[in-house]
């Protein structure tokens, strides 16, 4: 069966940027979220996003209304009924996505495969709560999802060959080039930028430079097109706090542990550029490109 | 006047012959490997600044822990580099908690007149980048000896997804993996942190040298 509809649940930064991708690529593209206001805000950012991506030619002008026309957004599960692909992109607990697949399980025809954007949950114990281990995949996007081509795929231990077949097509189909990665904690990427990123908020905690400072040196030290601070805050302190807790308890490696100050900077509301302020300021909390 | 430049031996942050055009003013660069050597000479009392350059050690090694009338205006440098390759641009600039603030500004328009970048830090071991990169380094290390992939798809999977400019074995490559542990090996001595503990691999190649 053709893929033709796809849903995607949760609309966060992750979720928002991965239903960008889907409806460019051509898909009818739902998203699901129990909040109608992040719905709004994500519709109005995808727009000022592909309106951006109009005026520096990247998009046709005549297929912004066609993009934004395929998207829809929902609180109800039910409207994903008819999805043949879902791609989870909620928040990195194994208690709520177990939660959500088993709805989505009982409304789903037996076609549909679902996907999960987890960077640290496995793919096998995400699997094994969905009601259909067999056709069921990892597929991470990376950060912002809207510009990156990156998508880390993974089998879990009861994936299907043919589902594993239909879902790297389906990859591609979207545009992004997929890289086979096993199902271990972070993947490829997230082994490495969690503990990296743990890294250079502890350079701030320790007062070894100043945010600005580290970012400088290591984009001209290596090359990298955003400093870590930086990157944190598109990240969120909220959603880094979420990652390195959850890959703590998979790994207990030392370095995947949130460092003190998350908590902190969470309880501030200094979040990162979604709240205006994390480790630098911001004008204001329009998402990546937007 | 233009800033005094003093070259005590070979170093890894100017190449001899190198064109060091700091400008103007009354601050002294010590330049070398043993740069530290001729700080004695210099005190910096009646300087705008005095940069040493630095190694692998703080500069506290030199000041000493305590703030005196001749180091309130000594700061340390270091350009980087990644092994065999060329200097970057980047000058990590370290101060001590006394240095006085305007001769840290002194000493970082010192190099951005030589069209240098400055980032500037405190006085601890590894500065900022070798103390973020070299547990990340060894980490990738590992990793490979895990299996968790092949070199290949490891740096793939990097550059594509954090938009790195070369993947991190094929860095450590280009640049040597002996050189990696030198770095890392004496951090590990200086931090007492097992991060930092050369990965197999580096202590390979720095064996068989």
């Amino acid at each position: 069966m053709a893929i033709g509809k796809v849903g995607v649940a949760g609309c966060g930064t992750m979720g928002a940027g991965i239903a960008i991708v889907a409806a460019r690529a051509g898909f009818e593209t739902i998203v699901l979220d129990s909040r109608q206001d992040a719905l709004d805000g994500a519709r109005a950012q995808t727009e000022s996003f592909l309106r951006k991506s109009v005026a520096r030619g990247k998009l046709a002008p005549e297929r912004l209304d066609e993009i934004m026309a395929s998207w829809s957004g929902t609180t109800d599960v039910r409207d994903l009924a008819d999805c043949d692909y879902v791609i989870e992109a909620i928040f990195e607990e194994l208690g709520a996505k177990h939660e959500l697949f088993a709805k989505l399980d009982a409304i789903c025809g037996p076609d549909t495969i679902f996907a999960s954007n987890t960077s640290t949950i496995s793919i096998t114990e995400i699997a094994g709560g969905s009601g259909r281990a067999d056709r069921f995949v990892g597929m991470h996007f990376c950060l912002p999802a809207q510009l990156m081509k990156l998508v880390e795929m993974s089998r879990g231990m009861n994936t299907s060959d043919q589902t594993w077949e239909k879902a790297w097509k389906f990859c591609a189909k979207l545009g992004q080039t997929a890289v086979e990665t096993k199902d271990t904690p972070g993947f490829i990427l997230n082994y490495f930028l969690i503990p990296f990123n743990n890294d250079a908020i502890r350079l701030v905690e320790q007062g070894v430079a100043e945010p600005a400072e580290i970012d400088k040196a290591i984009k001209v030290a290596m090359g990298y097109p955003m400093g870590p601070l930086e990157l944190l805050d598109l990240v969120g302190m909220d959603t880094q706090r979420l990652l390195s807790e959850a890959m703590h308890d998979l790994t207990h490696e030392k370095r995947a542990a949130c460092p003190a100050i998350v908590k902190r900077m969470i309880a501030a509301n200094r979040l990162g550029k979604k709240s205006g302020r994390g480790f630098h300021e911001y004008g204001d909390t329009k998402m990546f490109g937007a | 006047m233009a800033v005094t430049v003093i070259r005590a031996d070979e170093s890894r942050s100017f190449a001899i012959g190198e064109d060091l055009a700091f400008g103007e003013g009354n601050g002294v660069v010590l330049v070398g490997s043993e740069a530290g050597g001729q700080l004695a000479a210099f005190p910096s009392a009646s300087r705008d600044f005095v940069a040493v350059e630095l190694g692998s050690e703080c500069l506290a090694e030199h000041l000493g822990l305590e703030e005196s009338e001749d180091n309130v205006r000594t700061v340390g440098f270091a350009r980087f580099r990644m092994g065999d390759a060329q200097p970057t641009r980047l000058v990590e600039l370290v101060k001590m908690p006394w240095t006085d603030p305007a001769a840290v500004e002194a000493a970082r328009a010192c190099f951005e007149n030589a069209g240098l970048t400055v980032a500037v830090c405190e006085d601890f071991a590894g500065r900022i980048v070798d103390r973020l990169i070299r547990p990340y380094l060894n980490a990738v290390l590992r990793r490979l000896d895990d299996g968790l992939a092949s070199a290949a798809d490891m740096d793939r999977t990097l550059m594509l997804g954090l938009g790195y400019p070369e993947g991190p074995l094929a860095l450590l490559k280009r640049t040597g993996l002996a050189a990696h542990h030198d770095v890392s090996a004496a951090l590990y001595q200086q931090l007492a942190d097992p991060d930092f503990a050369p990965a197999r691999r580096a202590q390979v190649v720095a064996a068989r040298r």
